[in-house]
């Protein structure tokens, strides 16, 4: 197994500081915009965003968390049942613009869930997504309107987010899990 | 006329004759014409030989209680699969229960069995005529015309007699025939609605319990009737530690009573209905520990003098419903040997003192009516069970002869398996491992 | 509207240590409490709190059971139990079915048996099951491949109700360990009852137990290793001293033609659940009944409907519970 460093503390704070720059520009009701974290590592990546708007803009945005677990739609093929996690935004979604926030987009499977579970929750003026990676591959026609960095990777790769809140350390790694010989 | 056969060298136990050696037996036209120790050999040469090496060879089982369901419940068990499983079970001698339909309380129905048995059966069949008309605890059965038509005993077994005057009757009637009145005892009042015994896993299972004293009170009202008449009581399937306390002073101070214990209250506890498990539900039910600790004492002491086995098959359907709704009943002869021989391996009880309970004991009981049983006496009927003290198996219930599958023993391996039993000088069962060589 | 309900309660933000995936729960049917671990019943709380989220949306639906087919068996009649499951049930978005079999079917000769075949014909990934004999869930969950859940069999146990009951306190005190629970009643015919002795024991609570001593099943004074520990007190007064928790259990009018009561009268005398009796218990102590309640007999009607009773709660969050578990179990139908 190899790992390389994509992108360092510094990388990370310094895009987190871009994506809130242009979540302020691309929203002239900046007060209209609810940060919504995708559980687990969403959540904290939401809160620094938020952090950093209230820094740049003065304004101190609604800050929520959403679990995806009872909207999968692999449900009956996992190993194990996820745990379900609480979702938990303390404003009514109806008329808002949500910034759906998660660490890694890939398939996007995970932001389709997150897109019903908002739509059962109100309705929304608008959904955008916030990530910290893309990695491509994606099986559902799903794109990220803020994109902290583009990492091409193959299927055989992994990618790691590691945030000091979760895991003690940020870094964001690739990691290449060597494919099974064929016997 | 068929040839003799010769069992040799087997481990040759005969309580009987006070007899545990190596040794040998010949049998000549259903008969035991000769006893031998250890290398002896007949006089006559021509016989077949079957080789009993590192087996016990002893008389064949005799089993007091045991319900064969024919006629009126057939697809439970018939004579002919009873008797077949019985042989499988070492058993040559089986006294079965009048709770048939119609019941045995008239000479038609006794001769009924009998006959049956004669034509059908791979074992001796001996009936128990019912105490009263119809098994319906109100008037005396003709308990004369019963016993001139053969039956060894009396019972309503699967009903108590709870009528105490009729009880008394019954046991002073009996008196003119020798012949002994056989109780279940269970105090209906009690157990109204009763699924199991009543105890801690009642309480954990939410089931409606059987007490103890359920079976103590009968114990007690029927020891003191016998003590009131002089007449011979026997209780049937002893299971608590008060009913062994109960009879052992009655038998201090000479009451003529008789008492029988089955193979599964002596080694399986109430646990065993953990599961709602229908194959473990049985009446008097599984007990506790201590009272499994009371009946081999007095197993010991012989306070209790046979074992029985109760064999009560079912068909699957019967019991395949809710534990309510299912019947009591343990298919128990092709279980018996293997499940006592733990007692022997645990040097609970002696391999003699077992077989002595299994053979001369009960053949006491019924007396010689009969010719002698449980015996290897020369000259009585060729009654012979071979058994494998050590062999362990799998219980199998689709090998079952019985049509009965219903045993809690069901997977479960046993040590100690009967290889061959002989009735009457016909081998009515023999375990494929055997061979029977011309000499 | 909001989406959260959290009470002003500091202790509810307890968050029981559960990992990512539920692996600690082992159960494919839910029959009994029995043997119920800490941390399964933690997962339950965990996951009932989410769920109760979920209720409080204006839409109180999930897809998580989507494609599901649940079918209650109810050989009893019940209106508030099925009708709690069938909500949950649907709430996540399975397909339910009822079926009501009765004493009358089974004369039919229909056995139980053949019922439960028929339903797996029919595709039951879940049969919810009601049954007035102990032990029937078993039978089930030996000869079909559904995951069954037990919503009452005989006296012997109700499991989801043990689990909601548990909830309930949960969210009031918090922590069940140490709580003095006082369970007073017909214990002998109780499911309920023999459900709550376990669930509360295993999470640390001391239970008594206050009945006529006919009412009462052998062997729950001693230690054994097959019952959970309690302890017995059949004078009401005393048992209620401090106690925390107070379970009222229905008594049914049969008892007494069955000979175990010499008279509802002086049943109510000696322990019918007032007031003044409920005031030697702590002040905030919370008083449970499964329901329906018999007001008047085992409890009295000012105390029924009075602060400190959380029966329309039980009821409430029995939904959320039952949507736990048939979530729990939905995920253990893979393994």
């Amino acid at each position: 197994m190899s790992k390389k460093v994509i992108m360092t503390q510094e990388d990370i704070r310094r895009t987190l500081a871009r994506i809130a720059h242009e979540i302020i520009e691309r929203n002239e009701a900046i007060e209209n915009v609810v940060l919504v974290g995708m559980h687990t590592r969403g959540v904290p990546l939401a809160k620094r965003l938020a952090a950093n708007i209230e820094h740049f803009a003065g304004v101190k945005i609604p800050l929520g968390t959403l679990d995806i677990s009872l909207y999968r739609d692999d449900l009956s093929s996992l190993n194990l049942q996820p745990v379900v996690k609480q979702t938990d935004i303390p404003v009514s979604v109806d008329g808002k613009s949500i910034v759906l926030v998660d660490d890694v987009l890939f398939t996007g499977r995970s932001i389709r869930a997150a897109m019903d579970a908002l739509t059962d929750l109100g309705r929304p003026r608008l959904i955008h997504l916030a990530v910290l990676v893309d990695r491509g591959h994606r099986e559902l026609p799903i794109r990220a309107d803020y994109v902290g960095k583009n990492i091409p990777s193959s299927r055989h790769e992994e990618i790691q987010v590691n945030l000091e809140e979760t895991d003690g350390v940020d870094e964001v790694a690739i990691i290449a899990v060597p494919v099974a010989k064929e016997g | 006329m068929m040839k003799s056969l010769f069992i040799q060298g087997g481990r040759v136990i005969d309580p009987s004759q006070g007899i545990d050696e190596t040794g040998s037996l010949l049998i000549t036209e259903g008969k035991i014409s000769w006893l031998g120790k250890g290398e002896a050999t007949p006089p006559q040469p021509d016989y077949d030989v079957l080789h009993a090496q590192g087996l016990v060879v002893c008389p064949g089982f005799v089993d007091l209680h045991c319900h064969l369901r024919q006629p009126g419940f057939e697809d439970k068990e018939t004579i002919a699969t009873g008797t077949r499983a019985a042989a499988r079970g070492g058993f040559t001698t089986v006294c079965c229960m009048p709770n048939t339909e119609p019941p045995l309380d008239n000479q038609t129905a006794v001769e009924f069995v009998k006959s049956k048995a004669a034509s059908e059966g791979v074992v001796r069949v001996l009936p128990i005529g019912c105490i009263s008309k119809g098994r319906k605890g109100q008037e005396l059965a003709e308990m004369g015309e019963l016993a001139l038509a053969g039956v060894i005993a009396f019972s309503d077994d699967g009903e108590p007699a709870l009528n105490s005057h009729l009880m008394r009757q019954a046991l002073a009637y009996s008196y003119a025939f020798d012949l002994p009145v056989i109780d279940h005892c269970e105090d209906r009042a009690l157990t109204e609605s009763g699924q199991m015994n009543e105890g801690v896993i009642s309480t954990k299972l939410g089931l409606r319990g059987i007490p103890n004293a359920a079976e103590e009170i009968m114990v007690a009202r029927d020891l003191a009737l016998a003590q009131l008449t002089g007449a011979r009581l026997h209780i049937a399937h002893t299971t608590t530690e008060g009913s062994v306390d109960l009879i052992r002073r009655a038998k201090e101070m000479g009451v003529k009573v008789t008492a029988e214990v089955t193979p599964h209250h002596l080694t399986l506890t109430e646990e065993r209905v953990i599961g709602y498990n229908t194959n473990a539900k049985v009446n008097p039910p599984l007990r506790t520990k201590r009272d499994i600790q009371a009946l081999i004492q007095g197993l010991n002491d012989n306070t209790i003098d046979i074992i029985a086995t109760d064999h009560a098959p079912h068909t699957e359907a019967d019991k395949l419903c809710e534990f309510d709704l299912a019947p009591f009943g343990i298919s128990g002869f092709e279980t018996a040997l293997g499940s006592l021989m733990s007692l022997v391996h645990d040097r609970e009880i002696s391999l003699v003192t077992l077989v002595a309970k299994l053979t001369y004991e009960p053949a006491r009981i019924i007396g010689n009516k009969y010719g002698r049983l449980g015996t290897l006496a020369t000259g009585t009927s060729a009654d012979v069970t071979i058994f494998d003290p050590a062999l362990e198996w799998v219980v199998d219930t689709k090998v079952f002869a019985s049509k009965g599958r219903n045993t809690p023993l069901a997977g479960e391996r046993l040590k100690g398996k009967v290889m061959a039993t002989i009735s009457q000088g016909r081998l009515a069962y023999k375990d494929d491992s055997i061979t029977i060589k011309e000499s | 509207m909001k989406t959260s309900q959290r009470k002003d309660n500091p202790t509810l933000q307890i968050k029981p240590k559960v990992s990512e995936t539920t692996s600690m729960w082992r159960h494919h049917h839910i029959l009994d409490v029995d043997d119920f671990t800490q941390e399964e019943i933690e997962l339950v709380f965990h996951t009932t709190q989410v769920m109760k989220e979920v209720m409080s949306r204006p839409i109180k639906r999930v897809p998580a059971l989507r494609g599901k087919t649940i079918i209650t068996l109810f050989y009893e009649p019940s209106t508030r139990t099925r009708l709690s499951f069938e909500l949950a049930a649907k709430n996540l978005g399975a397909d339910v079915a009822n079926l009501s079999a009765s004493v009358s079917s089974v004369a039919k000769g229909e056995s139980l048996v053949d019922t439960l075949s028929t339903l797996q014909a029919l595709g039951a990934d879940i049969v919810v099951m009601r049954h007035p004999q102990s032990g029937a869930p078993y039978i089930a969950a030996k000869y079909i491949e559904a995951s069954i859940i037990n919503a009452g069999d005989g006296w012997h146990a109700h499991p989801t109700q043990a689990l909601l009951d548990l909830y309930t306190i949960y969210e009031h005190k918090g922590s069940l360990n140490g709580l003095k629970a006082v369970i007073i009643g017909d214990i002998m015919h109780s499911r309920v009852a023999r459900s709550n002795m376990w669930s509360l024991t295993t999470m640390g609570a001391e239970v008594t137990l206050c009945c006529p001593p006919t009412l009462l099943p052998v062997g729950l004074s001693g230690q054994h290793r097959h019952l959970p520990s309690v302890s017995i007190q059949p004078n009401i007064e005393l048992a209620l001293d401090g106690a925390d928790m107070v379970m009222a259990l229905r008594l049914q009018l049969e008892r007494q033609q069955s000979g175990l009561l010499p008279s509802i009268r002086e049943y109510i005398q000696l322990y019918q659940l007032t007031e003044a009796r409920l005031a030697r218990a702590k002040p905030d102590a919370l008083v449970f009944h499964p329901g329906p309640v018999n007001e008047g007999i085992e409890i009295s009607p000012a105390v029924a409907h009075g602060p400190q009773s959380v029966i329309n709660e039980q009821v409430a969050n029995g939904v959320a519970v039952r949507m736990a578990l048939l979530y729990l179990l939905a995920g253990s139908q893979k393994q």
